[in-house]
């Protein structure tokens, strides 16, 4: 269902790459979408986090001004002038630090991308470099946070009635030219991935099933629990499916409800030409399942495949 | 029938004791009931290493992660001709791909990359970049040259040069003794350690902005080194006008040796993207791009580096130290070690070890 409607576009991004081993993975880029996400939830990290310190500053150092009549100027200079460096600094290195070390851990995502399950890593397939993770977090700044502040300096400037001239357009025409680029290129590489050689892809999460052929009636001496019949197929009645329909009803039995396997049944039984029953469906399906499976897969140990029930 | 929720609580509990192998009936479920033990033992592995990096991991573990991660590959490569079990061959591929970015994945954390940068990385990266450098210095020196001659020519010039927070005194008309006064030390070490902080902020912000506006073809890259280079070709010709050069000269070169070469090599690290663009030679542009971002990306990280020393060189001997030839002693020495550094030191490549 949600499957079958997100396929076409999962395909779009979908990209290979292959290990040293000569092994071919298939990889999903990360949507846009995705990426803006994350985007937004590190800025927003790093933005109540520095706030927060800030704030933790304060209340500590606020003890400054205890006897001096809360009178700034009476605070002890030296004291004050530290306060203002560890602010400068600190800014500065959380600003790259949170993205670079990250980036340059082993799972290659900072906090938001994790929380949107994405990750960096080089394109083609090579070595993620401490390099490649520097020159796209730099290229960063340019791309966004250098005009979006420009605007914003600009967006005050006119307030207070300075004309800031065709300065304005320029600037969100930068704006917009860095924020469309992921929309003018095939793997979505925004510049800084570009300049670095990276890519974001989708974090790879998959559980291992259950084996269906030892359960129910899809095993070896299995039968119907209801009934106690052993249902099999013959050679004609296993043609008329290939591995798409095969591949579609091991969904079904992994975790469809009752209702869609009882409609599943009938279209087989009706496609076989077998008078559907009800109340056995799933040990029909596991049934015809673990046939249809034992054939096809012997099928192709002889080199012989059957893409889809029209082949 | 089964309820989907329940089932997922009882494959959990099933992880311990997987199915008996005899009972399957598809060869390619036996195939994967004798390796399972393996993937389960790997999957392990990798989840222990994202979580914390290599140090929670036993040295058995490590020293079967490699053998663990070729099994899981050769079991894919197997299934995928034997197996249309659609489940299995999806865990297995993201298994594989989890396992590559950890055997493959950055092989040093950012200190010790910091330690090998600072070994011989960052200088190497220079050199690499020689023409490069060698076009911005030139560029730089014609903006110096342009930035004298237009105000030579007419003042005017100057206000539009050089911003008006820096010019308080220093305009034209100003007298010899105001000038003067513009490049005095200060009494005490009082409030310039902010004003380096300050400084090291603006200027790292303006050499990664030449570094990142290379993407652009490096023509952005080397319009603000001109702009740059032209406030200050304005500046020595005031101050040459009033026959205070030589003092200028030493006042600037205290930082302004470590922080014109930290800007020339931002722009040309910028430049090195934008060639590395325009002209790919025979590669991919991509390729070319990307070769020369990280090569450009190690210069920046050094350039950095060399803003915070220009500032604090800037925020404390330049405003504390008055004659002249000290403070050329003091511009002199560093930009001879950053030359001996980035010319002469060429330590000899670690070995890259086969991961």
């Amino acid at each position: 269902m949600t499957a079958a409607a997100r396929a076409p576009i999962t395909e779009k991004r979908a990209r290979t790459l292959v290990t040293p081993e000569g092994i071919v993975l298939p990889i999903t880029l990360a949507s846009r979408g995705s990426r803006a996400g994350a985007l937004i939830l590190d800025v927003m990290i790093i933005m109540f986090g520095l706030l927060a310190f800030y704030l933790a500053l304060v209340w500590i150092a606020g003890g400054l001004l205890d006897g001096t009549d809360l009178d700034p100027a009476a605070a002890p200079r030296g004291a004050q002038e530290f306060m203002q460096i560890v602010l400068a600094l600190i800014g500065f290195f959380t600003w790259y630090g949170y993205f670079l070390v990250q980036e340059l851990g082993p799972r290659g995502a900072t906090l938001g991308k994790r929380i949107t399950g994405i990750r960096v890593a080089a394109r083609g397939g090579g070595r993620l470099t401490p390099e490649a993770v520097i020159a796209r977090n730099l290229l960063r700044d340019i791309e966004v946070f250098y005009p979006l502040i420009a605007l914003l300096v600009l967006a005050v400037m006119s307030e207070t009635g300075e004309d800031s001239g065709p300065l304005g357009w320029v600037m969100t025409a930068w704006f917009a030219l860095f924020l469309l680029f992921p929309f003018f290129n095939r793997d979505a590489l925004r510049a800084g991935d570009i300049i670095a050689g990276t890519w974001v892809v989708e974090r790879p999460r998959a559980k291992l099933a259950d084996v269906l052929s030892t359960q129910g009636a899809a095993a070896a001496r299995g039968a119907s629990a209801v009934t106690g019949v052993r249902y099999a197929f013959g050679e004609a009645e296993l043609a008329v499916y290939g591995e798409r329909e095969l591949q579609t009803l091991e969904r079904m039995l992994r975790d469809a409800q009752p209702e869609a396997l009882a409609a599943v049944h009938s279209t087989i039984c009706r496609k076989i030409g077998w008078e559907p029953g009800a109340g056995d469906e799933r040990a029909f399906l596991e049934a015809f399942y673990a046939q249809l499976r034992a054939k096809l897969e012997g099928d192709m140990r002889f080199g012989k495949r059957k893409a889809d029930k029209f082949s | 029938m089964k309820t989907p929720l329940i089932s997922s609580w009882f494959g959990r509990a099933q992880l311990a004791a997987p199915p008996d192998i005899a009972s399957a009936t598809l060869r390619s479920d036996r195939f994967r009931l004798e390796r399972e033990g393996e993937w389960r033992r790997l999957e392990a592995i990798i989840n222990r290493m994202e979580r914390g990096g290599l140090r929670r991991i036993a040295d058995d573990d490590l020293l079967a992660l490699p053998t663990l991660y070729r099994t899981a590959a050769s079991s894919l490569a197997v299934a995928r001709e034997t197996s249309l079990d659609a489940a299995t061959l999806a865990y297995l591929e993201a298994l594989v791909q989890r396992a590559w970015f950890q055997v493959y994945g950055p092989r040093q954390g950012f200190a010790r990359w910091m330690r090998d940068f600072l070994l011989g990385g960052w200088s190497r990266a220079v050199r690499e970049i020689w023409l490069d450098i060698c076009i911005a210095l030139f560029v730089m020196i014609s903006g110096t040259v342009v930035g004298w001659l237009l105000v030579a020519q007419n003042e005017e010039w100057y206000y539009r040069l050089v911003p008006g927070g820096l010019a308080d005194n220093r305009v034209p008309g100003a007298s010899r003794e105001q000038l003067l006064a513009t490049l005095g030390a200060e009494e005490s070490a009082v409030g310039l350690s902010s004003f380096a902080a300050q400084l090291f902020s603006n200027n790292s912000a303006v050499s990664i902005l030449a570094f990142a506006l290379g993407f652009a073809f490096g023509i952005p890259s080397l319009m603000l080194l001109v702009h740059n280079t032209a406030m200050l070709g304005a500046l020595l010709w005031l101050f040459a006008s009033q026959g205070l050069l030589v003092d200028l000269a030493a006042w600037l070169s205290v930082h302004g040796t470590t922080e014109l070469l930290g800007i020339l090599l931002a722009g040309a690290a910028g430049l090195h993207i934008g060639r590395a663009m325009a002209f790919p030679g025979t590669r991919p542009v991509l390729d070319a791009a990307a070769e020369a971002g990280r090569r450009g990306a190690v210069v920046m990280v050094g350039v950095v580096i060399m803003m915070i020393i220009a500032a604090f060189l800037e925020a404390f001997p330049r405003q504390l130290v008055e004659t002249t030839s000290s403070r050329f002693m003091i511009g002199g020495s560093m930009l001879i070690f950053w030359l001996s550094y980035f010319v002469l030191y060429r330590p000899r490549r670690i070995a890259e070890s086969a991961g």
